[in-house]
């Protein structure tokens, strides 16, 4: 494509009105999202006992919420998201430091602020505005910076002061997905691949001086991991009823309300982390490739629409964001099935929760934003300059 | 631009690679997804299974115990046992108790029992109040159910003996399982709660066959053990009933007659091998075990010195003494070491060696000239050390091994002793000396190191009684309602004349007036009873005292005063039975076992009539 071409078929954001934007909207990708949502809800609804209380009935409602927050967001321009980059981050940060001195703690760890109508996650928060930050950095950098180290200590910094807060709640999960998620966007962005495989290979040294840092129920979980049977009424009771309960679905599952497993209670935390086991118990390996072939989809759909966005902020934003929900996917579904320790992440649109169902709710909105977004010319310093 | 090519460049390869990392990532989720849900599937659709599926026992009936004549003499009783489950109180678990205790005996110490024992375990759990409910107790918990809530009743079985002692050795007891008997077996029935197994007699012997199979019901069960539904259920197998050979009054009859005495008798079919009658005495009560025995009880039982637990019938070893005087004739005459019509001068003392110990006749003035008959009749002591010295310990223990002598009879008890037959290399292996030639007259009258069961008397009395078939003895008439087949007996080779001038003998004991037992002979019908006294010194069980060496009669204390025995069978013409007497510690034979011996056979000939050839007792 000419210079020329792409100024001419561009449009700024002024010339799209509502109804524009609603014209561009991937209705496909809505659906995939409503048809992921459904399932969550018929997994959840046999995984309280064939009930709706007190699981589906709270669901539905926070789901109907994301959605208007997604459509909410996807609306907005996207320059204006680009611009509040920083505020948001910095926002997200100061609010991370307030868990830290005021948070509730809740299942061994500090990670809520207790705001009267809602528990609000932080953390959750930075999940985005991470990202978010990133994207605008490197969007407004060149590829000669990107091969700089010096211009990447101000993102490393970004990056490790969250990454600080949120190991220290303990949250070793949402850590590991923050590293990853900023990584992809580094990435992408052109970073020499030998400063990876140096961030890789030190990390790897460190790990002895990690383990050493790590609590003991998180020293636990990774010796739990390598040996499940030796501790197999405690610690390791998860991941062997998980095996059991998958395993023992078959091909073509137990039929739907029909899983022993989790109708005699056999599988904890059947309704959040291991959600993905009903499903695998109850639809055999049928429904679990179905469900799978589903986030092929989206995450899929996600990548296309950074191919086909023309600035590199959408770019790098639809990029991180979809690996961002990809992580969520396989480390979630490992995690069940035994192959990597475990860690308390959620399946997307399918475990119950709230926060993280906002999130990524926030999450496709902007997905779909940047999509709808995918023309309009962002300036390299100002977003407003209709140049690129 | 080209640096912005060079950027799309960048960012186009490595998305590729980034799709290329998510691919490959994905592909080790399907291939884990295929492993566990496709190839380990049925190990984890076993796992799940093993989680839900709890199998229950249903503890099978066991079988009865009955006589030759259909008495039952081991039955099963209800046991009515009252439970609750705290959950099902609505929280009242105390009132409920107050409230059965004005229906029925509830001590303050159950009820604090009751109490401790909710907590301490999961409240959808029976607990038992109390066990061996009354009828009438029963049915006021029924009635006032309403008022009772989380209380039932449960029926369960329990073993009685209707019969109390009178059977006690034959039968056994059942009582609760031990950890002795749970060891190298993993039959599941024995973790039963309150479960009881045969520990002795016909019941222990019996135990596979009178237990039966248990039934079993797969429950499904929740995380916690709670049960959620039955799957399925399988009856299991009841119990084999048992019908003994024993009579039942027979058997009373002859406890009235053994009376204070302790000691035993046994009546057997010379024919058939049934034991018509099996008494040790002293007995014991057997329903005392049955629930568990009392410590008191069973102290007292253990320590009593004429240890009623023993069934002395084949545990109780004993020198046979002049019983087993018929054995060393029959070897004597097979081996020609004496003809029946040669005489031996009793002179009432002998010495065989110079200046050894001279050994006695119990007469002490002596049998003079003495031929086997009457040698037998009048139980000349020194006729029999002559011809034991004359036929050698070789051939007499050869031929009492063909009676059974040291040998068990393969009777359906536990705890039967083989007695005692010594021969010269047993002697060297065990005392590590040499055969001597006064060990075989020693043999000759049933002394020395002989020990034999009455039971083994018996057993032998039968095969001479029987012309020489080696029949086996047995408690068993019908199994599971089939008629139990024994094997067709051996024969002895010993000739049948030779077998004659014992029964002649034998007679002469009982009914000639220089026999030993003169005094006790009856006539029943015309029928008579042909036998053998025995007076035998006492000897304990343990070889370790034979090492001491003879202990003299005169150093004894008196509970080790000499054993009275006699072995006969009766009718003496046409043989049918044959028994055993031993009274322990009762001094001359002739006064106390052979009156007890022929009374019974009285009572055995008044009851059995002459029977030919087709008639088959009942």
């Amino acid at each position: 494509m000419t210079l020329r071409s792409r100024i001419s078929s561009r449009r700024s954001s002024s010339d799209m009105t509502f109804i524009d934007k609603l014209s561009r909207v991937s209705w496909g990708y809505v659906f995939i999202i409503l048809l992921l949502a459904a399932i969550g809800f018929t997994v959840l609804f046999s995984a309280s006992n064939s009930s709706m209380d007190p699981y589906v009935s709270r669901q539905i409602p926070r789901f109907l919420v994301g959605l208007a927050v997604m459509f909410v967001v996807m609306m907005v321009d996207i320059r204006f998201l680009m611009k509040f980059a920083f505020p948001v981050y910095f926002s997200a940060l100061i609010l991370l430091v307030a868990v830290h001195f005021f948070g509730q703690t809740g299942m061994g760890a500090q990670r809520w602020l207790n705001l009267k109508f809602f528990l609000l996650q932080p953390s959750e928060l930075m999940r985005i505005a991470l990202p978010l930050v990133l994207a605008r950095i490197f969007h407004s950098a060149s590829l000669s910076d990107s091969k700089s180290s010096l211009f990447l200590i101000f993102p490393a910094c970004l990056i490790a002061a969250p990454l600080f807060l949120v190991l220290k709640q303990p949250d070793l999960g949402t850590a590991l997905l923050m590293v990853f998620s900023s990584a992809v966007i580094f990435f992408m962005a052109g970073v020499q691949i030998w400063k990876f495989a140096l961030v890789g290979i030190s990390g790897l040294l460190s790990l002895p001086i990690v383990w050493h840092f790590l609590h003991d129920y998180q020293k636990n979980r990774v010796l739990t991991f390598l040996d499940p049977e030796r501790d197999p009424l405690g610690a390791g009771y998860h991941i062997i009823q998980s095996k059991i309960t998958l395993g023992s679905g078959g091909v073509f599952g137990k039929g739907f309300l029909k899983g022993t497993q989790s109708h005699l209670n056999f599988l904890p935390e059947k309704h959040t982390d291991f959600i993905f086991t009903v499903l695998a118990e109850e639809w055999g390996m049928m429904g679990s490739v179905c469900l799978l072939a589903l986030y092929v989809l989206l995450i899929a759909y996600g990548l296309w629409i950074a191919t086909r966005t023309t600035h590199y902020f959408g770019r790098f934003l639809a990029v991180g964001l979809t690996m961002n929900i990809f992580f969520y996917v396989f480390i979630n579904i490992s995690m069940v099935m035994g192959l990597v320790p475990v860690v308390g992440v959620p399946l997307p649109l399918i475990s119950y929760g709230g926060t993280s169902l906002v999130t990524l709710m926030l999450t496709f909105g902007l997905l779909q934003n940047v999509w709808i977004h995918r023309d309009v010319p962002i300036g390299r310093k100002n977003p407003y300059d209709d140049f690129i | 631009m080209i640096r912005d090519s060079d950027r799309q460049k960048v960012f186009q390869s490595r998305l590729f690679l980034l799709v290329i990392f998510q691919a490959v990532l994905f592909t080790v989720l399907l291939c884990r997804l295929y492993y566990l849900q496709v190839m380990q599937a049925s190990k984890y659709q076993r796992l799940a299974d093993k989680n839900r599926i709890s199998t229950r026992l249903i503890p099978p009936v066991r079988g009865l115990i009955y006589d030759r004549y259909g008495r039952q003499i081991a039955v099963n009783m209800q046991n009515f046992r009252v439970s609750v489950i705290a959950e099902q109180t609505s929280g009242r678990l105390l009132q409920t108790l107050q409230t059965l205790g004005q229906l029925i005996v509830l001590s303050d110490a159950d009820i604090q029992r009751v109490l401790i024992d909710a907590k301490r375990h999961k409240s959808f759990l029976p607990i038992m109040i109390k066990e061996n409910l009354t009828w009438e107790e029963m049915a006021l918990v029924q009635l006032n159910a309403p008022d009772l809530p989380g209380v039932f009743v449960e029926e369960d079985l329990s073993r009685q003996y209707p019969y109390m002692d009178i059977l006690a050795h034959v039968m056994g007891y059942v009582s609760f399982v031990s950890e002795n008997d749970l060891r190298g077996k993993s039959d599941a029935v024995l973790e039963i709660p309150g479960f009881k197994i045969g520990k002795s007699g016909l019941e222990a012997f019996y135990e596979k066959a009178l237990r039966g199979i248990a039934g079993t019901r797969n429950l499904e069960v929740n995380v916690v053990g709670r049960v959620v539904r039955e799957i399925d259920a399988q009856d299991g197998l009841r119990g084999e009933d048992l019908h003994l050979t024993i009579d039942l009054d027979l058997q009373k009859h002859i406890i009235e007659l053994m009376g204070t005495h302790t000691g035993s008798a046994v009546v057997m079919d010379i024919e058939t091998g049934d034991i018509l009658a099996m008494v040790s005495a002293p007995s014991f009560d057997p329903n005392l075990f049955t629930q568990g025995i009392l410590v008191d009880d069973w102290n007292a039982l253990l320590t009593d010195e004429k240890a009623p637990l023993n069934n002395k019938v084949i545990s109780g070893q004993y020198s046979p003494g002049s019983t087993f005087k018929m054995i060393v004739a029959l070897a004597a005459l097979e081996s020609k070491a004496v003809t029946r019509d040669e005489k031996v001068t009793c002179h009432g003392s002998i010495s065989f060696t110079r200046g050894s110990r001279p050994l006695h006749c119990w007469k002490r003035a002596g049998h003079g000239p003495i031929a086997m008959k009457e040698a037998i009749e009048e139980s000349c002591d020194i006729y029999f050390y002559e011809i034991a010295r004359r036929t050698g310990v070789d051939k007499i223990t050869e031929m009492a091994r063909r009676f059974g002598v040291g040998e068990p009879t393969g009777i359906d008890l536990l705890g039967e002793r083989s007695g005692l037959l010594p021969t010269r290399r047993w002697k060297e292996f065990f005392y590590q000396s040499p055969w001597m030639q006064g060990d075989t007259i020693n043999i000759g009258i049933g002394q020395g190191y002989l020990l034999m069961t009455p039971l083994q008397l018996t057993v032998m009395t039968a095969r001479i009684a029987n012309f020489g078939k080696a029949i086996k003895p047995h408690l068993l008439k019908k199994r599971g309602g089939e008629s139990v087949v024994y094997p067709e007996p051996e024969q002895i080779s010993v000739s049948k004349s030779d077998f004659k001038l014992m029964h002649d003998a034998m007679y002469g004991v009982v009914n000639h007036v220089k026999g030993t037992a003169y005094n006790s002979r009856t006539v029943v019908r015309g029928k008579r009873v042909a036998g053998k006294t025995g007076t035998t010194q006492v000897r304990t069980i343990s070889m370790q005292e034979r090492e001491a060496g003879l202990i003299k009669q005169e150093d004894l204390p008196w509970r080790l005063r000499d054993h009275a025995l006699f072995t006969g069978f009766a009718p003496a013409e046409n043989p049918k039975y044959a028994i055993t007497v031993v009274i322990e510690h009762g001094g001359g034979a002739a006064t106390i076992a052979a009156p007890v011996a022929t009374s019974i056979m009285t009572e055995v000939l008044l009851k059995y009539p002459e029977r030919d050839k087709t008639e088959v007792l009942p």
